[in-house]
Parts: structure tokens; C-alpha cells; sequence
């Protein structure tokens, strides 16, 4: 199927709040265009005018080098005027609350807003006060449903498919928005999910998601054919959650002895930053079967597919493509 | 490879199945290897001896002893504790992580087991902290530390008063199948208290320690096991509502059981008598309503296990105004004769006491032992029940002398322990 034979409803959303909420038709669509996007992006000219003329601001309440520079690669490359907002070190610390910043914003006429928040639900409630396309870039422990769509893409392009595979998550899956969106996304797709992190990192009533849910390494990882390793933030450990670094590289770290229980060409994913020898060893991350770095390229055309998405659904938005 | 030993005419008597023959038994390479009425004839080359009717029962495990190591060998060593033990008949001990430093790191661990294998004639199993220096903040390498030897995880005698620390230590040892052996006192709500509040404690003029210190956090933790499902074991109960709150948590099928001191089925808050250190133990000695009520809770088996408790002090520590005299006795050698009171009191039988010494501790630490059966290791002791004796602290074993049963009179004495099958005391 071609962009321009593509009707305009294949993504009826004004906002990309979430995974949830999500047809698998409308996700295997934002795929697709991801796919499309991966070629523009491998050519030497990687231009398009889908966004000209509009007005991307990424407005991130947490720092992120990674997912920003993402979006706002993203952005530039559909013809986008791209604007950064850092604004944890700005107007909220001088007292301004969340919707003080939507309706300041709002006043400037953007036409898309990427948000990143550490409180779950404010990219919501964001949405709601603003009248332009709101995507969300992670919510506290909520949702990163971009990360899951780029995991998606990078899954699909390698192994073909999603709809059967075992797609092991492993480690902090409590505090992880990655999770969240993957165990949707990917269940949707057809994949069979399974967590496995120590009790105290797994959230209570996860065995109520239709996932595996394993607290051994050894027999969650048993016939995987991904690996989803996840980010231990330094701040769970020292006794809070896991009781050390060592302790949880032990038991929880991937490292080649580990990954061998998988299947044979089971494949290593990580959404980045890694902590390396705490979630993952160095082999691991760097070996033949990691896919981390083809992650980040995933990254930047999923943004892509997701901006342009909405933007048809922007106001004069129609037909553009 | 030692000779074969045939003890003939003894009483055997296996708590595991509460049954008491009379007969002899076959001790081979370190095992049991035959027992009952019928065996009769010694194999080649075996010792025999003639047990006159005595008892023969497995030894006992004992989940509660400090042993000094490493930081207060003065009180007691590994060497010196283990001997007390042997003397007690005692074939099995859980050491406490109150050591100097604290058993909160598989290097510790690592050590115990070498210092054991090296000093000790019984068996020697380290519990390991349950939080890192036993501050109640932030919990231990549980999984390193089980896979290092720790049995189970415990602060001692201080309670996580943190229940969020609690929580989340009870839901990580979970994963490891790991047992938290929990000692349930509100240090905030204990207070100063050196005594059990009530009447006795202010016509002395002592504070006063209530059993709600007590209630309150095995309550409170009831309910943690239940969100959790761990594996709980309440160290001490020492009070009638606490055997309540015991009862609920066990019908609920918790995976909960608890324990008693030997010292609060012997004694009661009286025996303090005129302000006597050696009775000042923590939880505090309660009244004998609840002393009657913790021996039957044994009875009936609500009460799982009976600790020692064996806390060696030095005399400094004891010799000095009862509100500031360090808690503790020992308790290790003793802890068979004064078990045997109830016994001889009719209170419970001698197969449920020997239970809740032997049998209940190891199955709950998942320990080989407190069975008297073919192929079990010959972890055994001859002992005379009725015996009597005045227990003159000179005689004993441990480093430190702070019993509570000086002088006492006692009934029922340990003649011969085996380990692995080979005698670590005798009875001269």
C-alpha cells in the first residue's frame, strides 16, 4: 500500500496518549509507516514536507537526550519547526502549575506537543486543555507507547513477525512506562508476554495482564525469542527494592550464560540508557544478538509515522502526505 | 570410618510420628541404619551399648543461640557454645546475626561455616540479617546470602519497626524461598520498659513493657505474610494474645508459625523476685496465666518450636541495677531438663516436647534432623529423664554463666550426644 492510497481514518486519534486505546489494526498501521519512514531515513535526502508549516514543541519535564533529540529529529525531517522546552528548569520552578504551562502554550498556536512528565496522567490532563495533537513521551510509570512501537518495528523487521513470538521482559517492570506499553502493544500483536524481575519490582495484580509473569530468570527466559531488558534506576537499589548491584546482576542481569537459556537466535533489546553490569553485561549489549543500537534508528521513524499520523488529523491536516 | 554402635534396650522415641518403642538401635557410617524391637544382634565389629531403658531420641535444633562470633568471643565462641550445646544435647544450632560485625554479607557467612567446620562438634547453621547492619532500613543480598549457607533471616532481638522495610523484604525472600525469622517488639511502644507492665513492675518501681508491643507487630505482620505469602516465623511469642493472633494467621493458611522461649515456659515475672538479673530477658518473662497458655499452645502444637534463646552475657553486663543490666540468658545447656518440667508436670507430653526442640525447627528451617528413622543421620541423644540434679552454673559449658536455672533443681539429664554419628559428649 502506498502513503497516497492510504485513507485518511487509518488513524482516527487526535492525541497519541497511550498504547491503550489502540486498534492492532491502527498499531500494524503506524508500523508500516514506520517502515516507510526507515527507508527516507537510509537515503541520503531524508526530507518531507508533511509538517511544513507547523509547530512541534517538545515540552519535557524530565530530562531525556535520547527520546528528545528523537522526537525533534523527527520533527526536522518532516519539515517541522521544532521547538525545545526543558521546562524542569524553568517556569514550574518558578511555581507555575501544569495547566499554566498548557494555556501558555496554547496561547503560542502549536500544532503538535511532545510531553514528557514524571507524574502518570499529566500528559492527559495536558491534553485536554490544549487544542492541538499532544504526544506522549512517557508519563511517570504509565505509559511510553513511541518506546513500545519502536520495540515493535525493531521486532518485526527482524524476526518478521510479532504474532507468536515469546517476548520475555525482565527487570523493573513496576516502574517501568516501557513495560506497560510493550505488554499492550505487543499482546495485541499477538505475542506471548512474559515479566520476570524480583517480586518487589514486579506491580501488584501483573499476573491480571494476560502475561507470564516469572520471578527466575532461568525459567523465564526458557524458549524466548526476545529479550527485553529493562532499566534499573539507580535509586531501587541500596536496599529499597533489590539490596544491591551486585545481588541484582546476580540473579537478574542478562549476561551470555543467562541469555543462553533463551532460544538460540533469541534477540537482546534494551530502550536505553544501559546500566552495563547491573541490567545487562557488556557482551550482552555489544554482542550479535543485541538489537540496541537498531532500536534507536527505530526510534526516530516511529516519531516520524506517529507525527505524521496525527498531522492528518490536524485542522487543514487533510490529504497531506 | 568409625565401628558400627548398637544401643540396645532404650526407649526410642521419634517425635516426627509421636511414637515410642522400646528396642534398639544401629548407628552406621553416620546414619541411622536400622532401629525397633526387633533388631537385635550387633553386626561384626560393632560397640554396643546397653541403653537400660533410657531414652534415645533425635538431637535438638535449636533456632535461637548467639554464639559470639565474630566480636564477643569473650561471651562465648563458636568452640565454647557448641560444646554447651553438645552438652545439652542439642545436635543442631542457628547462630544469630547480632555479631560484630553483623552477619549482613556472604564473606560473613562464608566464615562462620569455615569457623564451624573447624571449632564446632555440632552442627552449626548462621542466620543471616534480614536488613544490612541490622539497622531495619535496607534489606541484605538475601539470595547471595542464602546461596552462601544462611538458613534464614533475622535482626535478632531487634524488630523491623519499618513495615514498609518489612514489606518489601518479606515480598523479595519470597522469590528465594528464603524463611524471615521475625523478633515482634514495638521498640517505640517497649519504650524503656525493662519488665512486663502491670502490677508487679510498678510495685517494683521498674517501667513496664506491655504485650501490645508484642500483639501490634505480630498482628501487623500477620497481615504482611498474608499480602505477601511469604515464609514467616514469629521468633518469641510470649503472651496469651499473641497465641490468638497466631491461631488466626494459621487457620487463615498462612505459611506463619512461631516460636517460645524455653526461659518463658519455665519462669513467669515473678521469678524476678528481688530485682535478679538472670530472669531480665527480652520479650520480658509475663505472667503465669500466660506462661500456662504459651505451654499449652505447645501442646496442642499451636506453638511450633522452643528456642534456647541462649544469650551469653558477660558478668559486667549482668551485675548491675536491674533496669540497666543487659537482657539475655543462657539457655542451650539447660534447655532439655527445663523443657522437661513440663513433662514431668504432665503439661505436654515428652514426643511433643522433643517436637517443638527437634523436629518442627528442622522442618521448618528445612533441615535434615529431628527424626528417629532408618537412613536419617545419626544426629542423636541418650538422656535420662528422670535424673534429678541441682545445676551448678561451674558445671556448665558456655563461656558465660548467666542462667536463670542457678542452683535450680532440675530433672532429666543428657548422657550421650552423637553428631553425624559420632559421640561429642558423654556424661561422665
Amino acid at each position: 500500500m502506498t502513503a497516497n492510497a492510504r485513507p485518511k481514518l487509518d488513524f482516527p486519534h487526535r492525541h497519541l496518549l497511550g498504547i491503550e486505546g489502540l486498534s492492532p489494526f491502527e498499531m500494524a498501521h503506524l508500523l508500516d509507516l514506520a517502515d516507510e519512514a526507515v527507508d527516507l531515513n537510509r537515503q541520503v535526502r531524508k526530507e518531507r514536507k508533511t509538517l511544513a508549516g507547523r509547530t512541534q514543541i517538545n515540552l519535557f519535564f524530565e530530562n531525556s537526550t535520547r527520546t528528545q533529540s528523537s522526537f525533534e529529529i523527527a520533527g526536522k525531517r518532516l519539515g517541522a519547526d521544532v521547538m525545545n522546552m526543558a521546562v524542569a528548569s524553568s517556569s514550574i520552578k518558578k511555581g507555575e502549575t501544569l495547566l499554566d504551562t498548557a494555556a501558555t502554550l496554547n496561547a503560542m498556536h502549536p500544532d503538535l506537543i511532545v510531553v514528557r512528565h514524571h507524574a502518570a496522567g499529566a500528559v492527559h490532563l495536558l491534553a485536554r486543555k490544549v487544542d492541538c495533537a499532544v504526544i506522549n513521551a512517557g508519563d511517570g510509570a504509565h505509559e511510553h507507547p513511541t518506546q513500545a512501537l519502536l520495540d515493535a518495528l525493531t521486532i518485526r523487521r527482524n524476526k518478521g513477525r510479532i504474532e507468536g513470538l515469546i517476548v520475555a521482559i525482565c527487570g523493573d517492570v513496576l516502574h517501568s512506562r516501557v513495560a506497560r506499553s510493550n505488554i499492550i502493544l505487543l499482546q495485541a500483536l499477538g505475542a506471548r508476554v512474559r515479566v520476570i524481575g524480583p517480586s518487589t519490582l514486579l506491580p501488584r495484580g501483573i499476573d491480571r495482564f494476560g502475561v507470564e509473569v516469572f520471578r527466575n530468570m532461568r525459567e523465564g527466559l526458557k524458549d524466548a525469542d526476545i529479550v527485553m531488558m529493562l532499566r534499573l534506576q539507580l535509586e531501587r537499589m541500596n536496599g529499597s527494592f533489590v539490596p544491591s548491584v551486585k545481588e541484582y546482576f546476580h540473579f537478574f542481569g542478562l549476561d551470555a550464560e543467562k541469555l543462553s537459556w533463551a532460544k538460540p537466535d533469541a534477540l537482546v533489546m534494551h530502550p536505553g540508557p544501559m546500566n552495563r553490569g547491573v541490567e545487562i553485561d557488556s557482551e550482552v549489549a555489544d554482542g550479535a544478538q543485541s538489537l540496541i543500537r537498531e532500536q534507536v534508528e527505530m526510534g526516530v521513524a516511529v516519531r516520524m509515522a506517529v507525527l505524521e499520523a496525527l498531522a492528518r488529523n490536524l485542522p487543514n491536516g487533510g490529504g497531506v502526505s | 570410618m568409625s565401628r558400627p554402635l548398637l544401643f540396645t534396650n532404650a526407649r526410642l522415641v521419634d517425635p516426627a510420628s509421636g511414637k515410642e518403642t522400646r528396642g534398639a538401635l544401629l548407628v552406621k557410617d553416620g546414619t541411622i541404619a536400622d532401629l525397633g524391637a526387633s533388631l537385635k544382634t550387633a553386626p561384626d565389629g560393632a560397640d554396643t551399648i546397653d541403653a537400660k531403658g533410657k531414652v534415645i531420641a533425635p538431637g535438638l535444633v535449636d533456632m535461637r543461640a548467639f554464639l559470639g562470633e565474630p566480636g564477643a568471643e569473650h561471651r562465648e565462641s563458636i568452640a565454647s557454645g557448641s560444646l554447651a550445646a553438645a552438652a545439652g544435647g542439642v545436635t543442631t544450632v542457628v547462630s544469630s546475626p547480632e555479631t560484630n560485625p553483623a552477619v549482613d554479607d556472604p564473606a560473613i557467612v562464608d566464615y562462620l561455616l569455615r569457623r564451624a567446620r573447624d571449632t564446632a562438634i555440632v552442627n552449626i547453621h548462621p542466620a543471616a540479617a534480614l536488613t544490612k547492619g541490622l539497622r531495619g532500613e535496607e534489606m541484605t543480598e538475601i539470595g547471595l546470602l542464602k546461596q552462601a549457607g544462611a538458613v534464614c533471616f533475622t535482626d535478632g532481638a531487634k524488630t523491623i519497626a519499618n513495615a514498609r522495610v518489612l514489606l518489601r523484604a518479606l515480598t523479595y525472600a519470597r522469590d528465594f524461598d528464603a524463611l524471615i525469622v521475625h523478633h515482634t517488639e514495638d521498640p517505640d511502644l517497649a519504650g524503656n520498659g525493662v519488665m512486663n507492665a502491670g502490677e508487679y513492675a510498678s510495685r517494683l518501681g521498674l517501667s513496664g513493657r506491655t504485650i501490645e508491643a508484642e500483639t501490634i507487630i505480630l498482628e501487623r505482620d500477620a497481615r504482611l505474610v498474608r499480602l505477601t505469602k511469604s515464609r514467616y516465623h514469629a521468633a518469641t511469642i510470649t503472651n496469651r494474645d499473641s497465641i490468638d493472633i497466631a491461631r488466626r494467621a494459621k487457620d487463615e493458611g498462612l505459611s506463619f508459625t512461631c516460636g517460645t522461649s524455653i526461659n518463658h515456659l519455665s519462669f513467669n515475672e515473678q521469678d524476678i523476685g528481688d530485682y535478679r538479673t538472670f530472669y531480665k530477658v527480652a520479650p520480658p518473662l509475663r505472667t503465669e496465666d500466660d506462661r500456662l497458655a504459651l505451654a499449652e499452645a505447645v501442646r496442642t502444637g499451636l506453638i511450633d518450636v522452643i528456642v534456647s534463646d541462649h544469650t551469653p552475657q558477660d558478668v559486667e553486663q549482668k551485675r548491675q541495677p536491674f533496669a540497666e543490666a543487659s537482657d539475655g540468658a543462657i539457655g542451650i545447656e539447660t534447655m532439655l531438663a527445663a523443657g522437661l518440667r513440663l513433662v514431668h508436670a504432665d503439661a505436654v507430653s515428652l514426643p511433643v516436647l522433643l517436637r517443638a526442640m527437634s523436629t518442627r525447627p528442622a522442618e521448618i528451617l528445612g533441615l535434615p534432623g529431628g527424626r528417629l528413622e532408618k537412613g536419617a543421620a545419626a544426629d542423636l541423644i541418650l538422656f535420662d529423664p528422670d535424673e534429678p540434679f541441682v545445676l551448678s552454673p561451674s558445671a556448665l559449658h558456655s563461656k558465660s554463666k548467666n542462667t536463670p536455672f542457678d542452683e535450680a533443681r532440675l530433672q532429666g539429664r543428657v548422657l550421650r550426644t552423637l553428631v553425624a554419628g559420632k559421640t561429642v559428649y558423654e556424661y561422665a
